[in-house]
């Protein structure tokens, strides 16, 4: 029996906020998630105890969950959720938000993806990731993401033909986009002989492949749409979502992620395809991934990515604006934050409330996230489709 | 082809030496059965025995048919490199140390993907082999070398961080006084040992092995007595900071029991060679070689202990012997406890009869001392934690894995 998967009608997706990304905080994770719900609540002109559900996602809470948060923040939800996936988070935290409001479990569900960057934060988070990590990739070379996707990003290279250049395009876009974001990690324009001759970090990626670690957070309220409206905020309304874990376990290398498994279903309920989206955020730790989201999410066909995006300006004034406040390459990683920020952005584009360059006329926005690289290849993947809401 | 190892310069002693530093080493309970096999160089992987799957990383739950009955078996180590990086960055003091460092994804032909230290001549798409190492945190890893070995690949930097070859390295073979210690110190000249240092005891006593020592290149001979603590110290004064090998193949075997034949004189003799000995050695060669691990390619590396068979159970026709041999293996365990905190790794070779005159009435098959050198410098070439030399020795390491008790009720001469 076929069971059709239900609509998220009725739901809105709103208060887009952001705590300035900082390369080192001494502030704890704790913090930047009571900065977030802070603003939240200040954006939206409610009081803490209107908001009866948490969706949190961090890295940095240990020894804490979501569950500790609440007590430290003095809140008594009837809602909870943690979300321990990474970049794929804030994708699933909207999905999963959104049911708890449709059902009703919850009225006002805030989710939140931050994390905080000590010095050794990075460190030690890489060297104590997971079982399979610490057992059969950290102890060889110990070069946490940058050696997984150097393997896939020389795997797609050789595969498919893609050029260092095809990867600087996309990298040099997304730095135009970011320059108006002041929190922005990479403040000065990115040329292609910087990104060609940057530093060699694992062969084939270089310097302006990879993410800078930074602190921060990023955050949205989940509730009806009836409320948004009650509360004047600009909002967006959920389309379509999608998520997936381990996808293609046979494939030998990455060169795939569960998108791929999920693409029609996730249009269909849309009821729109690829063509139709306004704008594109996809998760840019490196920019090899998104060439796979271009495909996989059927912009394009496998290998094909180098092709699609070479007559395309991928800045916000483009024909195909990507990552339009810079992404996570040109803004800084904030641990689960960086998988917060394409939708934040998303939301931000489509309510008028940007941090930096508006995309002209939008009415439809995809976001696509990717997370947790465990021993060789990325596990986690989500994505969804906003649409702009009529107040 | 692999870049030749540089020749080891003279040191330059006014440029600091490089502080030891470890690969990560946490591993899981499970990882550790890679341990296990990388031990004794077998290149086994778990297997389900339901559905016959192979599995990498290490779990405890079959990934295809969720049973938990997961099995070591030897595997295929062919595979294919699927894409490779040279790290030019590293999160680890370790590797920091020692980049660029390489590293590939290998399709293994038993099925897994597999991350691996990758030699110098892998090429991409082409068909590398793996083997089990033991890395200098003591844990095992996956390393992958050309299908077909290469000229010149065992000069690989990296890989020299987890094997072993004489080449360029300087030795100490504890006792040449006897036949199995020349052998060593020759196959060591062969294999390209950079200076052999042999110890002899009591210097009055000739000996033919030590006559032909002397004529050996690179060779050169100390006063050295393990059962005298100023011996060893004053040898390890000398020329502690420049033993990259120590092989300790310090040896006194006689014949003995205990209740029909008691001699507690030999049985004193045989701990104060094999297990004080090993102490005194330890006590001052260890702390030398440990400041020394990271010292370059040429850096300290490897104490290996000659031991016998009968450390892994008692063959009553060798009583004390086989009870000083085990106190030694016993010892042997701390002490790569306690140098792997340096970086140094500690190897045992277990050898079975030896055809010597203290052994005369042992039956054969017995071992000649230069098949057993060869055994030992291939096993440091090869990087093997424990090297069973020999078909009594492996018999016996079979039978205690299949029934200790059996063994221990019928082992004898």
């Amino acid at each position: 029996m076929d069971i059709t998967r239900n609509k998220y009608d009725g739901i809105a997706v709103c208060a887009p906020v952001t705590i300035p990304y900082t390369r080192y905080s001494l502030k704890s994770s704790h913090w930047f998630c009571g900065q977030s719900i802070a603003a939240l609540i200040k954006r939206a002109k409610i009081k803490k105890e209107a908001i009866d559900g948490f969706c949190i996602s961090s890295f940095t809470l240990s020894p804490d969950s979501a569950v500790g948060l609440m007590q430290h923040l003095g809140t008594s939800p009837r809602w909870l959720d943690h979300i321990p996936m990474g970049g794929a988070s804030g994708g699933v935290a909207l999905r999963r938000a959104a049911r708890a409001v449709q059902s009703g479990d919850a009225e006002i569900v805030a989710c939140v993806g931050a994390d905080t960057n000590h010095v050794d934060t990075f460190r030690n988070t890489i060297a104590t990731f997971s079982q399979f990590a610490n057992d059969a990739v950290y102890p060889y070379g110990s070069g946490g993401p940058n050696s997984s996707f150097a393997f896939l990003t020389d795997y797609y290279m050789r595969e498919f033909g893609a050029k260092r250049e095809d990867f600087g395009k996309l990298c040099i876009a997304q730095r135009e986009n970011a320059l108006p974001v002041k929190h922005a990690m990479m403040k000065k324009s990115l040329n292609m002989d910087d990104y060609i001759n940057a530093r060699t970090i694992a062969d084939p990626i270089r310097l302006y492949d990879c993410v800078m670690p930074c602190a921060g957070a990023e955050g949205f309220l989940v509730m009806s749409i009836e409320r948004a409206k009650f509360l004047k905020l600009p909002y967006t309304q959920i389309l379509s979502t999608i998520e997936r874990h381990n996808a293609f376990p046979d494939d030998p290398i990455q060169y795939r992620g569960g998108w791929a498994i999920d693409v029609d279903e996730f249009y269909e309920q849309a009821g729109l395809g690829p063509k139709d989206m306004d704008l594109v955020q996809l998760y840019d730790d490196y920019p090899v991934i998104c060439f796979m989201q271009i495909e996989d999410l059927g912009f394009c066909d496998k290998g094909e990515a180098s092709k699609f995006i070479k007559d395309k300006d991928l800045t916000t004034k483009g024909n195909f604006p990507l990552n339009t406040s810079g992404g996570q390459l040109s803004q800084g990683q904030a641990g689960a934050g960086g998988g917060f920020l394409g939708v934040v952005e998303t939301i931000r584009q489509l309510t008028g409330e940007v941090l930096g360059y508006q995309v002209d006329n939008v009415q439809n926005g995809l976001v696509s996230c990717f997370g947790m690289i465990n021993y060789d290849r990325g596990l986690c993947t989500s994505a969804a489709i906003l649409s702009k809401g009529d107040l | 082809m692999t870049t030749p190892l540089s020749k080891p310069k003279r040191k330059d002693p006014t440029k600091r030496t490089r502080i030891p530093s470890l690969p990560p080493g946490k591993r899981s309970r499970e990882a550790h059965g890679l341990t296990a096999m990388a031990a004794v160089g077998r290149f086994a992987l778990q297997v389900c025995n339901e559905c016959q799957k192979v599995q990498y990383p290490p779990r405890q739950i079959c990934s295809n048919c969720l049973n938990d009955k997961l099995f070591w078996r030897d595997v295929n180590n062919g595979g294919k490199l699927l894409a490779e990086t040279k790290l030019q960055h590293s999160n680890d003091t370790y590797f920091r140390d020692r980049i660029p460092w390489r590293l590939g994804i290998v399709i293994a032909d038993a099925g897994p993907s597999i991350v691996a230290h990758l030699g110098e001549d892998c090429i991409r798409d082409q068909r590398v082999r793996m083997s089990l190492s033991i890395d200098r945190a003591g844990n095992a890893v996956i390393t992958a070398r050309p299908e077909k070995p290469t000229q010149l690949e065992e000069d690989d930097v990296q890989l020299r961080e987890m094997a072993f070859n004489p080449k360029d390295r300087r030795v100490l073979i504890v006792d040449g006084k006897t036949e199995l210690g020349l052998r060593i110190a020759e196959n060591m000249v062969a294999a390209g040992a950079r200076d052999v240092f042999v110890g002899s005891a009591e210097p009055w006593r000739s000996s033919s092995y030590l006559d032909k020592i002397k004529d050996l290149e690179r060779t050169s001979i100390y006063s050295l007595d393990v059962t005298d603590t100023e011996s060893v110290k004053e040898l390890a004064s000398m020329i502690g900071d420049k033993v990259e090998i120590l092989v300790n193949n310090s040896y006194h075997l006689r014949m003995g029991g205990l209740v029909d034949k008691f001699d507690i004189n030999t049985a004193h003799d045989e701990m104060e060679i094999h297990y004080h000995g090993l102490m005194r050695l330890a006590a001052f060669f260890g702390p030398i070689m440990k400041l020394r691990s990271a010292d370059g390619p040429q850096g300290a590396s490897a104490w290996l202990n000659v031991l016998s068979a009968y450390a892994l159970i008692n063959n009553p026709d060798l009583a004390t012997y086989s009870a000083s041999q085990a106190a030694a293996l016993s010892l042997s365990q701390c002490l790569r406890s306690e140098m792997a905190a340096g970086g140094i790794r500690v190897l045992n070779a277990f050898t079975g009869p030896i055809e010597d005159e203290w052994q005369q009435i042992a039956p054969p098959p017995k071992l000649i001392p230069d098949t057993v050198a060869k055994r030992i410098i291939k096993g440091l070439q090869d990087g093997k934690e424990d090297i069973i030399i020999g078909a009594v020795a492996e018999e016996i390491c079979a039978r205690i894995a299949e029934n200790a008790k059996e063994i221990e009720r019928t082992i004898k001469l």
